[in-house]
């Protein structure tokens, strides 16, 4: 049988054959012959192809910017698909109206997507439609024309126009009752429900255990491999039931693997136990991309800098491999055994991260260092996890990417500390010893010399954002 | 009025050419470089790839139908390379085939012998080897030498400036369709169709009118498509022709990257004279360029920057030396600039070397040495219409630069590891082209029966503006709405021998044409209109708000009937106007002349803070005084300063092109190039253009917009090292760009060993 995915393309159900691993920005340009989406880099990195994914939740659909060239059409499934052609009407919407009045596009190649994030924060009830939710809404696209100044007072512009809609209970209707989005949303979460009901395949693509590729996110996957993707078998990951969600069990917590960073920042258990949760994610990927990118896909990409990666090493997390009915758990610290090795046979699937409850007491930080503060790849990134007791070094971990092949716990700076006073002297050497773990390389991201650095400095950062009252940035530079 | 395309771009109704639907049974090419920098091509094998299926054809020098050669300048470069290699990425082959991914998927079936040789990819080794692509050339004025003992302070140094990726958000791509009587039609990304048309001629062996080249709009352009389109335009014409199919040829961002070239890397070399007032007396200055492979637009480039050498300051005794040095990266081309942002950089960093060495803050050097009204540049020219000054003044002014001084004084004294900085960066940029025949623009005005109007001009839409421009000058001119003018695509059949839409000259070379254009129409109907009014005069009859108006009083007569009485009395409702800028002459021999109709002024202030621990820092912001002359359309001039900002700020700081030993570039995608994103960019950017300016070689007053503001960004620069120094006084910091946070770090940190060995003599105090 045909492999088949159904689902809703702005206004109307579709249903194509097209193969589940082909990606829905090629799919809409060369199948639909919708040219709104534009494809500017294929990698993330632009946001010139967003369109937004409604979901079904509960008995209301939430939707979210994704970028399309790294999305999967087989994870439409029972979806609801937007494209800047399913936002207009018949006049300028209020974001089109807001862009255009502002000077908000030149070119106007990146526009359509910037649309398209421009509503997805509209619709979110979450988000403040302001300075901040406008950066927020556009921390995954490129515009090389304007200089961003104009689509901030868009958004300013918006805010102003829209303040009844944006207070509102119910965004979305209420933007519809305001003709700032189509009639037909309204009908959408009744469509879903029917296509729930007679869904036209499993969802998990024409592959099964004995798949090519395994797509979760998508989001690294296809920028290695995305021209071989769409002629293979794949594994539409997000289909498997159970594998999201972040429940506290004892003491840890089971953090799905399908789990996504965002659902991961915006996690009120997560917040609660790692405090500053939403600063460290503001420094990692962009909406777009948190959007689809899960924990499990960041760390059996297994890159030496993956960021969530080193926020997970620094909590002691631990990883729940499962192999049809049997599971084993292999601590994140002792998971990766050389570059893109990984302690796992082919067959076994990461099911769950468990994360350890964080003792009352211990703290926490994430350090990122790249070229742009945002939507980058860190040069150096770095996880710390400080527990002092009376003074002592009771629980210390420390985790470093980039400087590598893998991202890893510093072991003998961690033995070198723990137990001891946490003093002055005591940090020095352990930044002596860091420098003795490390073995970074030259590449794009930084000269080996750079990184080195790099290592002792989010070292002296960590530990003076983790314990302002003992140490200051001051007291490691007294030559100067 | 607003961008004219913006209510369509907001609704992603806008056709970018391959948006067009595709004719039937159209092709799609995918192009085979160079997997090495530098080599003799032993052996191609195509035949794999031809077996491949849904391969159509696969192509290679030998198929080239005319003289395999071109380049803008000098004609250096092979379409597809026939026996040598000099770039990774360089064109060597072309696959047709059914769909890209087939093309593509069989491009990897081509098969390459390249017999390496020395690559070179440092400007100052290929200029040790003598490889230049012109030879050094010294422009001067005064006696340099001899005013050295006249200083109370000489200061030399030296610079390494980055390259840039453009970044365009589309990438390069063409789609040309066979027509009859061996003719083509190209629809093409590029900034220059004629120089694709000519370019098509001697590579195709075809009359320049058998090839009809039509340009709607480009997702940015940033001068990456005034000469660089050309050979991909040609590949889908080439394509075309001989399958006699349609043939697209779109790169995909990794391919662009790779075989594109870029803003040019320099190193330079200052020696900069002063007295102990601050006054400059003599600057010497050596621009050793990377141009590349080959010579594309390179020597104009570099007769830019000679004459940007002395920015907006005025300097009695000056030497410029100058030479585009070979190596074995893409050929270097147009970006934003020109040339100019890499000479206005040196000077920058000699200023601000000698304000360190005499301890007087740069600003106080900058201020003493402005330019004023009737100073000459060192290339012969006097200054017309100056407001260097006034900008300045103004920025310090309304921007309270004294009340940010104390500002960042008293922050950096109270913190130690953030440490603020300031940079104040004038402007002085030349308007025209500087090869003289450049200088020239037409533009073909249609007044149809309905009293609607089309123009289509030379100039390319490539964001800029220049449809709205070109909508608002022919509309004002008639006396008409804007509404009621189309800007048409341009297209060679309607406008011939155009110049590239670069410079920033696009809109007063068209404009002027359009105007003329206008004109010869209107002067039609105002006699129309006087034998319909009973007026004798017709000088007396103007258009306004569509009513034709007789001494300023407003008659019976509207334009649309004006219009039709004018269609039926048989009078002409099309005119084609042709500008050329007067004035003008440049001795390339010499260095010598009158390049530029005028200069463009600004002055911004720039405020960073670095956080001298992590070596990252923020734009906090960047505030401008900016000589606009008479604005045409605030909305779209604004938008240009603002962009052209951003282009300079990520230039200067994290645009980190990079290139290894063999040529291969290292930041290949998005993913290792960082452009500025929403986050970069300060949200306190202001933009104030200065009043009352005026000027008479620009339609309507205007003044050219589009590169000069880039050159605000060079000011992050110095505003970063300013901070730096802060942090560390004693550091003997470098000139070179880009100021990445690496560099930061590296540059603020430098003195201190970091492996374990030499542990004894980092800074970490061992108490």
């Amino acid at each position: 049988m045909a492999y088949k995915t159904k689902f809703i393309l702005n206004e109307k159900v579709v249903e194509t054959d097209c193969p589940a691993g082909m990606l829905v920005l090629d799919y809409l340009r060369r199948q639909e012959y919708m040219t709104g989406t534009k494809e500017g880099c294929k990698e993330g990195d632009c946001g010139a192809c967003t369109v937004l994914v409604g979901s079904l939740e509960g008995e209301s659909v939430k939707y979210k910017p994704v970028t399309s060239c790294l999305l999967p059409l087989g994870e439409m499934e029972g979806k609801h698909l937007v494209t800047v052609e399913g936002l207009n009407l018949a006049e300028l919407s209020p974001v089109q109206k807001a862009i255009v009045e502002e000077g908000g596009t030149q070119c106007g190649f990146c526009t359509p997507g910037i649309v398209v994030s421009m509503n997805g924060l509209l619709m979110d009830e979450s988000k403040a439609v302001d300075l901040d939710g406008i950066k927020y809404a556009l921390s995954g696209h490129l515009c090389r024309c304007t200089g961003y100044r104009s689509l901030k007072n868009a958004a300013a512009l918006l805010s102003d126009r829209l303040e009844d809609c944006l207070s509102a209970d119910d965004r979305l209707s209420s933007l519809v009752t305001a003709e700032a989005l189509p009639q037909y949303f309204m009908e959408i979460p009744a469509m879903l429900r029917e296509i729930a009901r007679e869904p036209v395949n499993s969802g998990n693509g024409a592959g099964g255990s004995e798949a090519e590729y395994f797509i979760a996110g998508g989001t690294d996957l296809y920028v290695q491999v995305g021209e071989k993707i769409p002629d293979a078998q794949v594994r539409i990951l997000n289909s498997l039931p159970g594998l999201k969600g972040i429940s506290r069990v004892n003491g840890h917590y089971d953090v799905g693997a399908l789990t996504t960073f965002e659902e991961f920042g915006d996690n009120p258990d997560m917040q609660e136990a790692i405090p500053g949760l939403g600063g460290f994610m503001f420094l990692i990927a962009s909406w777009q991309v948190r959007n689809r990118a899960t924990l499990s896909g960041n760390i059996i990409n297994a890159s030496p800098i993956g960021d969530m990666t080193a926020i997970l090493l620094a909590l002691e997390s631990e990883l729940v491999l499962r192999e049809g009915d049997n599971e084993r758990i292999v601590p994140l610290k002792d998971f990766y055994q050389g570059y893109k090795q990984m302690d796992r046979q082919k067959s076994e699937i990461l099911t769950k991260i468990r994360i350890p409850v964080p003792a009352s007491g211990a703290k926490i930080n994430f350090e990122k260092v790249s070229k742009r503060t945002c939507l980058d790849i860190a040069s150096v990134n770095s996880g710390m996890l400080l527990h002092l007791e009376d003074g002592v070094v009771g629980n210390f971990q420390f985790s470093l990417g980039g400087v590598a092949p893998i991202p890893f716990l510093l072991r003998e700076t961690a033995q070198f500390l723990l137990g001891e006073p946490l003093t002055l002297e005591a940090a020095r050497k352990a930044i002596e010893i860091t420098q003795a773990e490390i073995a970074p390389i030259d590449d794009v991201r930084g000269k080996a010399d750079y990184k080195r650095l790099l290592a002792k400095q989010l070292f002296i950062a960590h530990l003076t954002k983790l314990c302002p009252e003992k140490f200051k940035v001051r007291d490691f530079y007294e030559a100067y | 009025m607003k961008h004219i395309d913006s209510h369509l771009h907001v609704r992603g109704e806008s056709q970018y050419l391959d948006d067009v639907p595709p004719p039937t049974e159209m092709l799609h090419a995918a192009v085979f470089g160079s997997p090495v920098a530098h080599g003799n091509i032993e052996s191609l094998n195509l035949e794999k790839a031809r077996a491949v299926e849904g391969v159509v054809a696969v192509f290679s020098a030998k198929d080239v139908p005319g003289k395999n050669v071109f380049g803008p300048i000098i004609q250096d470069e092979e379409l597809l390379a026939s026996s040598k290699v000099n770039f990774i990425g360089q064109p060597v082959a072309l696959v047709v085939a059914e769909t890209p991914e087939i093309a593509r998927k069989a491009r990897g079936e081509i098969e390459i012998e390249v017999s390496p040789l020395p690559v070179v990819v440092d400007p100052r080794k290929a200029y040790q080897n003598g490889d230049f692509i012109k030879e050094p050339g010294t422009t001067s004025m005064g006696d340099v030498d001899a005013a050295w003992k006249d200083c109370d302070h000489v200061v030399e140094g030296s610079c390494e400036i980055g390259g840039q990726e453009h970044v365009y958000l589309e990438t390069h791509r063409a789609r040309a369709l066979p027509k009859e009587d061996r003719c083509l039609q190209i629809f093409a990304s590029t900034q220059s169709p004629a120089a694709l048309q000519e370019a098509a001629h001697v590579l195709l062996g075809l009359a320049i009118h058998k090839i009809e080249v039509d340009v709607k709009r480009l997702g940015g352009g940033f001068g990456g498509k005034e000469d660089q389109a050309t050979q991909w335009g040609v590949m889908a014409g080439m394509c075309a022709l001989i399958l006699q199919k349609p043939v697209e040829l779109v790169l995909n961002r990794l391919e662009d990257i790779q075989m594109s070239g870029k803003r040019h890397p320099y190193s330079c070399d200052f020696k900069i004279g002063l007295d102990s007032e601050g006054k400059i007396l003599a600057y010497d200055v050596s621009h050793y360029q990377n141009s590349g492979a080959f010579a594309d637009l390179s020597t104009s480039v570099l007769e830019r920057t000679v004459v940007h050498s002395t920015n907006g300051y005025y300097i009695p005794n000056v030497r410029v030396m100058a030479v585009p040095c070979r190596t074995n990266l893409p050929s270097n081309t147009a970006f934003r600039g020109f040339g100019g942002p890499q000479a206005m950089f040196v000077i920058e960093s000699a200023i601000n070397k000698a304000a360190e060495v005499m301890g007087m803050p740069a600003h106080e050097i900058q201020a003493k040495n402005l330019l004023t009204e009737g100073q000459s540049f060192f290339y012969g020219q006097k200054v017309k219409n100056c407001t260097m000054t006034e900008t300045w003044n103004e920025a310090c002014e309304t921007f309270d630069f004294e009340g940010l001084r104390e500002r960042v004084e008293s922050f950096n004294k109270e913190n130690f590891e953030h440490k603020k900085g300031f940079a104040l960066m004038p402007i002085c940029f030349g308007i025209s082209f500087t090869t003289f025949h450049l200088n020239q623009g037409n533009s073909l005005v249609h007044v149809y029966q309905d009293g609607s109007v089309g123009v289509t001009t030379g100039g390319i839409e490539m964001g800029q503006g220049i449809s709205t421009n070109m909508a608002s000058i022919a509309a004002r001119t008639f006396g008409i709405s804007e509404e009621r003018v189309k800007v048409e695509s341009t297209n060679t059949t309607r406008i011939a021998n155009m110049s590239p839409s670069a410079a920033s000259a696009t809109t007063d070379l068209n404009g002027n044409a359009t105007i003329l254009a206008v004109e010869q129409i209107l002067d039609g109907l105002k006699e129309i209109a006087a034998v319909d009014l009973g007026i004798e005069d017709k000088g007396k009859i103007q258009i306004v708000d569509e009513v034709v108006c007789c001494d300023g009083a407003k008659t019976e007569l509207t334009w649309k009937d004006l219009v039709m009485k004018s269609y039926l009395n048989r009078k002409r409702l099309s005119a084609h106007g042709h500008y050329a800028t007067p004035g003008i002459h440049f001795d390339k021999a010499t260095g010598q002349g009158n390049p530029f109709a005028y200069h463009v002024f600004g002055t911004c202030l720039t405020e960073v803070t670095v956080d001298c621990l992590r070596g990252i820092y923020t734009i906090d912001s960047a505030k401008i005084v900016h000589d606009i002359g008479r604005p045409i359309n605030p909305t779209v001039d604004r938008g240009q300063v603002e962009g052209a900002l951003a282009q300079g700020l990520g230039w200067m700081t994290l645009e980190d092109l990079q290139f290894n030993d063999e040529g291969r570039c290292l930041s290949h995608a998005l993913s290792t190039y960082k452009a500025p994103d929403v986050y970069f960019m300060p949200d306190d950017l202001v933009v104030n253009f200065l009043e009352n300016s005026d000027n008479k070689f620009g339609p309507l007053g205007t003044k050219a917009v589009g590169e000069p503001p880039l050159m605000y960004g060079i000011g992050v620069f110095f505003a970063l090292r300013n901070a730096m120094r802060a942090f560390s006084p004693q550091s003997q910091l470098d000139f070179n760009s880009p100021l990445t946070p690496e560099r930061v770090l590296m540059e603020l940190h430098k003195d201190i060993q970091l492996i374990p060995q030499s542990r004894e003599k980092g800074v970490l105090v061992e108490s």
